[in-house]
């Protein structure tokens, strides 16, 4: 039966067994609960746990075990000569063999037998079933394709039986352990605490998954090219990943890419941190309750706009606008009417992106002027200063490391937006100081090298995890910098 | 105050009664005071005024998108045309692969007047017809063969080109060689207008279609559902998990190295780029276990990954906020800690928690760039039936379109940015009123 009908079967299982546990907890009582330790639920909840958790843990390693040991087997089966090819070849070998299994599904018995009589038939037989075979079938591929279904079948039938019995054997054993002074909430209590602290690790296990994943990928790239060619590299020109090439020619140069990420930002953060600052800084300083209250969940709208959106609005407003007036311009003052900045360029990505920017700034930073102490203020106001004084003399420097730990979070951001600058910053990796020229970023060549076909042995498919991990690693070294500025940094008031 | 900053002046005329005071630079100061706090509103007015354009700039290209020019004309299924030599009731390929354009274009031209020996103008009244009608009419003979021969009033797509001119997106003082409908249509279209058989229809393909190179063919179908299967996914896996991960971290777990480690861990996820759960998954779920590509299961995983962080954070500062008393209550009356958690704490927290929730379901909503690289940038015309399927996702249809050169699609692309600000409208004005209706102030 098919899995997900299996584990319908066991958790019914379950559920009668949560059934019969409150009922002999209850027959056991007699009709005087608190003979019993713990409540009857406790003991229906116990015995369904010792029903479900390890049949699934069955189902779950059997669904991964089981496969692996059927394409060993079939692959021990393939005739010598072919067992001498590469594993690529073996490889497609073997998906033939499974699309064969999955189209003889599909043929009745008779059609089946035809088939092993006359082999050369195959393909259009299965073609006329809806099943596309690669190419026509070697003999052998017939057999083991039979061969594969029937240990298919056979797994299956075999989880389903051991599934089911170990659930009832559970389900079986937790009932008889059933007695009043069995600590049942105790045991049930401890398992959940287990199922805690699992999905906590869940944070644990991505964290290692991201660096893991990216990290092998990213050493298989190194093998390939040498690590200080990518890191120092000035040239970013990967070509194309030729099918059955195994020399590379591209040159995967890093610096280009930092470099227009890095430029791009910082037009961001120009945009973004004196309004935002700004904003922030009259929001708590100056506006009334009224005009804070509608002021402030608008700014923070601009936050809850996907990137996609600001992409777009860079694609067909801001890029367009921009190439008009810069022809305009030109065209007023030289009479010659070609426009000097690009639709797409640093400026238009770096200003859409501080845009976006701007509620970051403004909303952290709100946060930490708040925070300063109103003695403060009250002191500064009293000896005579201005407001604007007060602000720049006093609050500002005591709120400084919190906000200069907001903006490092900001760059971060920057560093690490995507959508905006694949639609808005030009795909063309140059090192030049324009801004308004276009440059490109590491999340647009991630993008660019892994959208399309996919071939995980080629050096242009796996720079993209290289690029990743350098991504990673600048955006994590921001935040840790940004939250070791506050901790050192932080006046300590009381 | 303002005595004070005009003393200079009286000093000057000689006013002796008072002492001479110095000029302490007080209208500098208070001409700084006005610059400050203008910059204040000022940069405020940028903020507003940006949201503004963008918002503006997004409604007025795509509110037109939710209509769709359609010609209703009488259709004459002729059998000339669709079935020359009767051949139907032997082949059944050939009510499939009949060429139905044919059809639509000589009915137009019948209306129009326009000769069947004219080839040029033929060629013009065909680039007036949207190429769906090949399907539509396809179905509609497959599914009643007996129309063939007669003569039906039927609605079909105009052509893009077509929908824009009606719409008046296209500048009809361009030469006519540079813009994509002639002289001799716009007439046309006029004349139809007038007649009542070109009009502007409720654009119901917009949210049923899936992808098409035809942008007055092309639908969100596909992206809405696969966003749908993906949400329901992140909504399964991440509220559990990270409810759970929250109550452990923030009820059960003691002050050690592996609680603080994990602490450090979800604050850093959370400042991760999206991106970086795109290769995550790219080379997890696809490369290693094998899931396929541009499936919503896929995405659904890598978005989980993404939303938990922000799930986490708001959950723990939702069960921060139920006061010790409770816990101290429920305790002293001799609950388990975990019943103390279960049937106490948990429940006062729900609504912080459900706020938190849709609000990570909104941004998981509309990520794009971890979508891109698991390859749901696919050109997926079927909607998909289970979450194994390939789909694609409402931002990066969104994507896909803003790629598209045509101009037709810059008002789709608008359309389906309203559809997605709509959902993360609702979304959001849910969150709020979810809180403000069971918040409680302790």
């Amino acid at each position: 039966m098919s899995i997900s009908l299996l584990l319908l079967v066991v958790a019914v299982i379950g559920a009668v067994g949560y059934f019969i546990g409150s009922w002999r907890a209850n027959a056991l009582a007699g009709g005087k609960l608190s003979s019993l330790h713990s409540r009857p639920g406790y003991y229906g909840s116990f015995v369904a746990l010792w029903a479900i958790l390890p049949a699934v843990v069955v189902v779950f390693v059997w669904v991964i075990a089981s496969p692996i040991y059927v394409n060993s087997t079939i692959r021990a089966g393939f005739p010598e000569e072919v067992k001498a090819e590469p594993q690529a070849t073996q490889n497609l070998n073997y998906n033939m063999i499974s699309a064969i299994a999955r189209g003889f599904k599909v043929l009745t018995a008779e059609e089946r037998e035809a088939l092993f009589k006359d082999g050369a038939a195959a393909r259009d037989v299965l073609a006329s079933k809806g099943v596309p075979v690669a190419a026509e079938p070697a003999p052998y591929m017939l057999k083991s394709a039979d061969d594969l279904n029937r240990m298919t079948n056979t797994s299956s039938t075999l989880l389903s039986i051991l599934a089911i019995v170990v659930a009832t054997a559970g389900a079986f054993l937790s009932y008889r352990s059933i007695a009043p002074k069995f600590r049942a909430r105790n045991r049930v209590e401890g398992m959940m605490l287990v199922g805690l602290i699992a999905a906590s690790s869940i944070a644990i296990l991505t964290t290692v998954g991201i660096v893991a994943s990216m990290f092998t990928e990213a050493v298989h790239f190194f093998n390939m090219v040498p690590a200080w060619e990518f890191f120092f590299g000035t040239v970013w020109d990967p070509r194309f990943a030729a099918a059955g090439a195994t020399a590379s020619a591209g040159q995967f140069g890093l610096i280009p890419l930092l470099a227009g990420t890095l430029y791009i930002g910082f037009v961001a953060m120009l945009v973004a941190v004196p309004v935002g600052l700004f904003a922030a800084i009259y929001m708590s300083e100056y506006a009334s309750r009224h005009v804070r209250s509608v002021a402030k969940p608008l700014l923070e709208v601009l936050a809850g706009i996907p990137t996609i959106v600001y992409g777009f609005f860079a694609l067909v407003t801001v890029g367009p606008f921009l190439r008009d007036i810069s022809a305009q311009l030109n065209g007023l003052v030289t009479g010659n009417y070609s426009n000097f900045i690009q639709a797409q360029s640093v400026l238009t990505a770096g200003f859409v992106m501080g845009i976006m920017l701007i509620p970051y700034v403004s909303s952290l930073s709100d946060d930490i002027i708040t925070a300063v102490p109103r003695a403060l203020r009250d002191g500064s106001l009293g000896l005579g200063a201005t407001r604007s004084e007060t602000i720049k003399r006093v609050i500002l420097p005591a709120a400084l490391p919190g906000i200069v730990g907001a903006l490092l979070m900001t760059a971060s951001r920057a560093v690490g937006e995507t959508m905006i600058v694949v639609l808005a910053a030009g795909v063309a990796a140059r090192m030049q100081l324009n801004p308004f020229e276009p440059m490109t970023t590491v999340t647009v060549k991630i993008v660019n090298q892994l959208t399309g076909d996919l071939e995980f042995t080629s050096p242009q498919t796996l720079v993209a995890f290289a690029l990743g991990i350098t991504l990673f690693f600048i955006t994590l070294c921001l935040n840790i910098y940004a939250l070791y500025i506050v901790r050192k940094y932080r006046e300590q008031y009381e | 105050m303002s005595q004070v900053s005009t003393s200079p002046s009286m000093a000057t005329l000689g006013v002796s009664a008072k002492p001479e005071r110095r000029d302490i630079g007080l209208r500098r100061r208070y001409a700084a005071e006005r610059r400050f706090r203008l910059f204040g509103m000022a940069a405020i007015a940028f903020g507003l005024l940006f949201l503004f354009l963008l918002l503006f700039s997004v409604v007025s290209k795509g509110y037109t998108a939710f209509q769709q020019s359609m010609i209703t004309i009488p259709v004459e299924f002729s059998e000339q045309v669709i079935d020359k030599n009767n051949e139907r009731a032997t082949n059944p390929q050939k009510l499939v692969s009949a060429n139905y354009p044919v059809v639509a274009r000589n009915a137009l031209a019948k209306v129009l007047g326009v000769a069947e020996d004219d080839r040029a103008g033929l060629k013009a009244v065909n680039g007036m017809i949207s190429d769906s009608v090949r399907t539509q009419f396809r179905d509609m003979v497959v599914a009643n063969p007996a129309i063939i021969g007669t003569t039906q009033t039927v609605t079909f797509l105009a052509h893009g080109d077509l929908d824009s001119a009606f719409k008046g997106q296209i500048d009809l003082s361009v030469a006519e060689n540079n813009r994509k409908i002639s002289d001799k249509q716009v007439g046309w279209m006029n004349t139809l207008v007038e007649s009542g058989a070109l009009s502007k229809h409720f654009n119901t393909g917009l949210f049923v279609n899936g992808a098409s190179s035809r942008p007055e063919a092309a639908g969100l179908g596909v992206a809405v559902v696969g966003s749908l299967y993906m949400m329901l996914i992140v909504l399964v896996l991440s509220l559990p998990i990270g409810v759970a991960a929250s109550i452990y971290l923030e009820e059960f777990a003691p002050k050690n190295r592996f609680t603080d480690l994990i602490e450090v861990n979800i604050n850093n996820l959370a400042a991760v780029p999206s991106i970086v759960y795109g290769l995550l998954g790219l080379a997890v779920f696809v490369n290693f276990a094998g899931f396929p590509r541009s499936a919503a299961l896929v995405g659904g995983l890598v978005l989980t990954l993404m939303t938990l962080p922000t799930i986490i954070i708001a959950t723990r500062a939702a069960l921060k906020a139920v006061p010790p008393s409770i816990r101290s209550a429920a305790l002293g009356l001799g609950a388990s800690k975990m019943q103390t958690v279960f049937h106490h704490v948990l429940p006062l927290a729900m609504p912080g928690i459900l706020t938190g929730t849709i609000i990570g379901l909104a941004h998981a909503l509309g990520e794009t760039a971890p979508l891109l690289l698991i390859g749901m940038v696919a050109f997926v015309a079927d909607i998909p039936g289970t979450p194994l399927d390939p789909s694609t996702a409402l931002p990066v249809q969104i994507y896909m379109w803003a790629n598209e050169a045509e101009r037709a699609f810059v008002e789709r692309t608008s359309g389906a940015i309203m559809v997605l600000l709509i959902f993360l409208i609702l979304m959001n004005v849910g969150a709020i009123l979810l809180r403000r209706r069971f918040e409680r102030r302790w």
